[in-house]
């Protein structure tokens, strides 16, 4: 089974600590990878919060590939931060040749140009870069937008960190959120794509668990969005999910937990609000989740939520102290970056709820 | 000795022969006064025996006339098999016996030259169904456990009427973050995934439909499990129209319009709105065909329900439009939604055919979203007459059929939008849960049944032409006849405690059959939850081959 983490804080903070809130739970996955997903950029992308990062791992081909259709449609590098590796002999990681982290300008016309436009030419680009770089394996795009990176690799989590140096806390990459999974492979042959947490338009998910609704979400999500695509991961049905009720519906996010796991249609009848949660459920009934899971979630805003099903049969914890709150498969990773933390006001968040941290860190929980 | 006439109808000729052993019957008439049809009789035989009453022998022969129960020799009034008169026999005296070299196929038409009629079912039965060459294969165990079928609660509802795709609801976002309704959304009715298929109280007995009535209320009220019945085409009693039960009813509409008068005059007096309008285009059973009420079960209630003197009862093949059938269907789906006001949910019924792709596409297309529901009826469903050649020959298959317009919903993104109805044949060997289930895997949002439920109630026919003479008039049971003697046979009360326990167990084995999949609301679609073991079923149902 995956574990999953995420640390939201008022600090930029790096990597390492996602490391170290993962490493702890390693008995509960197979060490077969490790991804993350950095939102509100410190360090050196922290002057570049409007400009969109290219986060990638590609062969010189695939570099130069995608760097010329971007070059093409307009864009302009504007930074390229290359992280130092560190290839000793003896560490279990499937490395390719080149991590890029490029921040481009948009192209000219688009410059002071409508949000919606740029944003749907950012997914665009991501979508041509991955479809031309995907027939020889060239290159894995995973994200290209604004304030996030994104780094997956696989391999052994421990020897991931120690290759990318990212045991060593430095000021020059960090972030205020930090979402991260270590991977159990289990149904999928090891794909790069296939590893959550997943990045669309600025919404991020990852999640442990299965989805047993799996084939239906694929089914319907391919014809919702053209950003709908990979399905490597059923956790991906989250992300779309997410993206097609918050940013497409523009529903709040309580909403989301109405989707994904609506309530019984008992319970909706006892409700003030039957009318919509009854045409939610009905209109939505493809994207609902059934199987044990949790989610958790980045919006655009960088606000996070963290959710679990009905049955509540894969929890995950929440802890906090004044500048950090952390969201953990298992208690003991947070016991590792948070020791000095008060554990009573820790959250087991209830099969009914969202969970949502805000950018102040204020915890605001909504009952379904 | 007479020249030997082989023309002349005998026994061996009909699909039925009569065993009767002389030496166990007392005479008692039991067997003859409860055949229906009228297919054995008393007779005086002539018998010979042989006597001695000297010590030694010297045989004599005595004469003498002996009562005996015969098998009519006609092929009107012929054997049905249908074990009446076995049943009713104290002494084990009389039983049907299958013919398997019957010449009543060829015979019937000489004579008569008249087409065949007949009711119940397909007789032609070959291979295995292609629901039992699927298994439900994807259970759920470590990583997403199974869950409790006892203990978990399971959402086991199905949607009438239309769905709005998610982008067209119209809902908005309020001052307080929350969602409201900005607009009219069709009306959608969550009811039980099975509903109680299409006979028409005309083709029932009123004891019958009465005791389908009462189940379905009873269901309803006392057990909470939402079923709806369909009242088939033939009307609904006023008293019912008027009462609070009428929300528990699918009132159909078909060709021949028959009970509609009634109902349209009811409405002003109606406090509960139907639970939705069905109109049927066609029949699974015999597809092309209209619908059939002999005269002799057009008795004085069925004359009163439907407005009709007693005479053969004929509804068009077609529904008679101005221009095009798309047009009238169009227009009839118009006029019932306005006529309940648009609260209440309208559905359409067709035979499943090579075409009802492109059918169930145009619909999902309509611009106005009206259609609430597609009821696709396959070539083994049943039905109280029909012509013998269409009931065999002619219709198409439903799990292909079904899985094909689910599929082609889903190539437009629109799965749901049109609820899916399957029947035809489900529920066939005993078990519906079990067909029920695999249907909605593959596409179905829910089924129809309604041989099953007369089976329930103690029709004795069967697929391998047993009785199936529903068209009569003279059912044994007292299910599909207005015979007042025929139709005290049946218990409506017992009828109705069949239906309810067969749902109460169909209910529980529903579950457990969600409950390994890991699922708590109804798979629809799931069809990576089967797999077929057999090779060409797999690929045509795009489901994994496993063997
Ligand atoms: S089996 Fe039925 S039809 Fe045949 S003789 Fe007996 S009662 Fe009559
Ligand atoms: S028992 Fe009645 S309902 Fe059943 S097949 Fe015979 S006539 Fe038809």
């Amino acid at each position: 089974m995956c574990r999953i983490g995420a640390i939201k804080s008022l600090d930029f903070v790096h990597p390492s600590m996602a490391l170290q809130l993962m490493q702890s739970q390693q008995k509960g996955h197979d060490n077969s990878g490790f991804a993350m997903v950095m939102h509100d950029l410190g360090g050196i992308f922290e002057n570049y919060k409007k400009l969109p990062t290219l986060s990638m791992a590609a062969t010189d081909e695939g570099v130069r590939l995608a760097e010329d259709i971007l070059h093409e449609a307009g864009f302009q590098r504007v930074l390229q931060w290359v992280p130092e590796t560190n290839p000793q002999p003896g560490l279990d990681i499937n490395a390719m040749p080149n991590y890029v982290f490029e921040t481009f300008d948009y192209p000219k016309h688009l410059r002071n140009g409508e949000k919606k436009e740029q944003e749907d030419l950012l997914l665009d680009m991501r979508l041509k870069l991955r479809e031309a770089l995907e027939p020889n394996e060239e290159g894995f795009v995973y994200s290209f937008w604004p304030d996030v990176v994104t780094l997956k690799e696989i391999g052994d989590p421990r020897d991931i960190g120690t290759y990318f140096n990212l045991w060593q806390p430095d000021d020059k990459f960090t972030a205020r959120v930090i979402t991260a999974q270590c991977r159990q492979n289990t149904n999928y042959d090891i794909v790069r794509y296939a590893a959550h947490p997943f990045h669309l338009q600025g919404y991020t998910a990852l999640a442990n668990g299965e989805n047993t609704f799996y084939l239906k979400n694929v089914e319907f999500q391919r014809k919702l969005h053209r950003g709908y695509i990979g399905f490597e991961s059923d956790s991906q049905c989250f992300l779309y999910t997410l993206h097609y009720v918050h940013h497409e519906l523009g529903w709040p996010l309580r909403y989301y937990k109405h989707v994904v796991t609506p309530l019984p249609f008992e319970e909706i009848e006892q409700r003030e609000d039957r009318e919509q949660l009854k045409a939610i459920r009905q209109s939505l009934a493809h994207l609902e989740i059934n199987g044990p899971n949790t989610i958790i979630g980045v919006l655009p805003d960088h606000s996070m939520f963290t959710c679990c099903d009905a049955k509540k049969l894969r929890p995950v914890v929440i802890g906090r102290d004044e500048k950090t709150v952390v969201i953990s498969s298992e208690v003991c990773g947070i016991n590792e970056v948070l020791p000095e933390r008060d554990w009573e006001t820790d959250i087991y968040p209830n099969e009914r709820e969202i969970v949502a941290i805000g950018n102040d860190l204020e915890v605001q929980r909504w009952k379904q | 000795m007479e020249t030997m006439r082989v023309q002349d109808v005998t026994p061996n000729d009909l699909p039925w022969k009569i065993r009767y052993d002389a030496s166990r019957c007392t005479l008692c008439g039991s067997c003859v006064s409860a055949c229906s049809f009228r297919a054995i009789e008393a007779k005086v035989e002539r018998r010979r025996m042989v006597f001695s009453e000297s010590e030694l022998p010297e045989p004599k022969a005595r004469f003498s006339a002996v009562p005996v129960i015969r098998q009519v020799k006609s092929v009107k009034n012929y054997c049905r098999g249908c074990g009446i008169c076995e049943k009713v026999c104290p002494n084990d005296a009389i039983r049907p016996e299958r013919n398997p070299d019957t010449r009543h196929p060829i015979v019937t038409r000489c004579l008569g030259g008249d087409s065949i009629k007949r009711g119940g079912r397909k007789n032609l039965e070959s291979t295995v169904r292609t629901l039992d060459k699927i298994r439900v294969g994807r259970i759920s165990q470590m990583t997403d456990p199974s869950l409790d079928a006892q203990r978990h609660t399971f959402d086991l509802l199905a949607p009438f009427g239309r769905i709005l795709p998610p982008q067209k609801l119209p809902l908005g976002v309020g001052p307080e973050g929350l969602l409201r309704t900005e607009g009219s959304t069709p009306p959608v009715r969550w009811i039980y995934p099975v509903v109680i298929g299409d006979m028409s109280i005309g083709a029932l007995s009123w004891r019958m439909w009465e005791a389908v009535a009462m189940a379905t209320a009873y269901l309803n009220e006392e057990c909470g499990l939402p079923v709806r019945m369909c009242s088939g085409e033939g009307g609904v009693p006023v008293r019912l129209l008027k009462s609070r039960y009428l929300k528990y009813m699918i009132l159909q509409i078909a060709s021949g319009h028959f009970g509609w008068n009634r109902i349209a005059k009811a409405m002003p007096h109606m406090i509960e709105d139907p639970a939705g309008v069905l109109i049927k285009i066609g029949q699974g059973a015999k597809p092309g065909d209209g619908g059939l009420l002999m005269a002799q079960k057009v008795a004085e209630h069925i004359q009163a329900i439907r407005g009709v003197p007693k005479a053969d009862l004929l509804s068009p093949p077609n529904h008679q439009g101005l221009y095009s059938i798309e047009e009238s269907v169009q227009k009839m789906f118009l006029s019932f939604n306005a006529a309940f006001k648009f609260r209440v949910p309208v559905a359409i019924k067709v035979a499943a055919s090579s075409t009802s792709v492109s059918v169930f596409n145009n619909l999902v297309r309509d611009p106005y979203n009206i259609v609430g529901g597609f009821f696709l009826d396959g070539i083994d469903g049943g039905t109280g007459a029909a012509h013998e050649v269409s009931l065999d020959h002619t219709g198409h298959p439903i799990v292909s059929k079904l899985r094909d317009c689910y599929l082609a919903a889903v190539a437009q993104g629109r799965q749901g939008q049109i609820p899916l109805w399957a029947a035809g044949g489900l529920g066939k060997t005993g078990d519906l849960a079990a067909d029920a289930f695999k249907m909605i895997a593959l596409g179905a949002n829910g089924v129809f049944s309604g041989k099953l439920i007369l089976q329930m109630a103690g029709c004795v026919g069967n697929d391998q032409g047993r009785c199936n003479a529903c068209n009569t008039g003279l059912c044994p049971v007292g299910i599909t006849t207005q015979e007042p003697p025929l139709v005290h046979r049946l218990d409506p009360e017992r009828v109705a405690q069949n239906i309810v326990n067969y749902f109460l167990a169909m209910d529980t084995e529903l579950k457990k059959l969600m409950a390994p999949i890991g699922n708590s609301s109804l798979p629809v679609g799931r069809s990576d939850a089967l797999v077929a073991t057999d090779r060409a079923v797999a690929d045509k149902l795009q489901i994994q081959y496993v063997c």
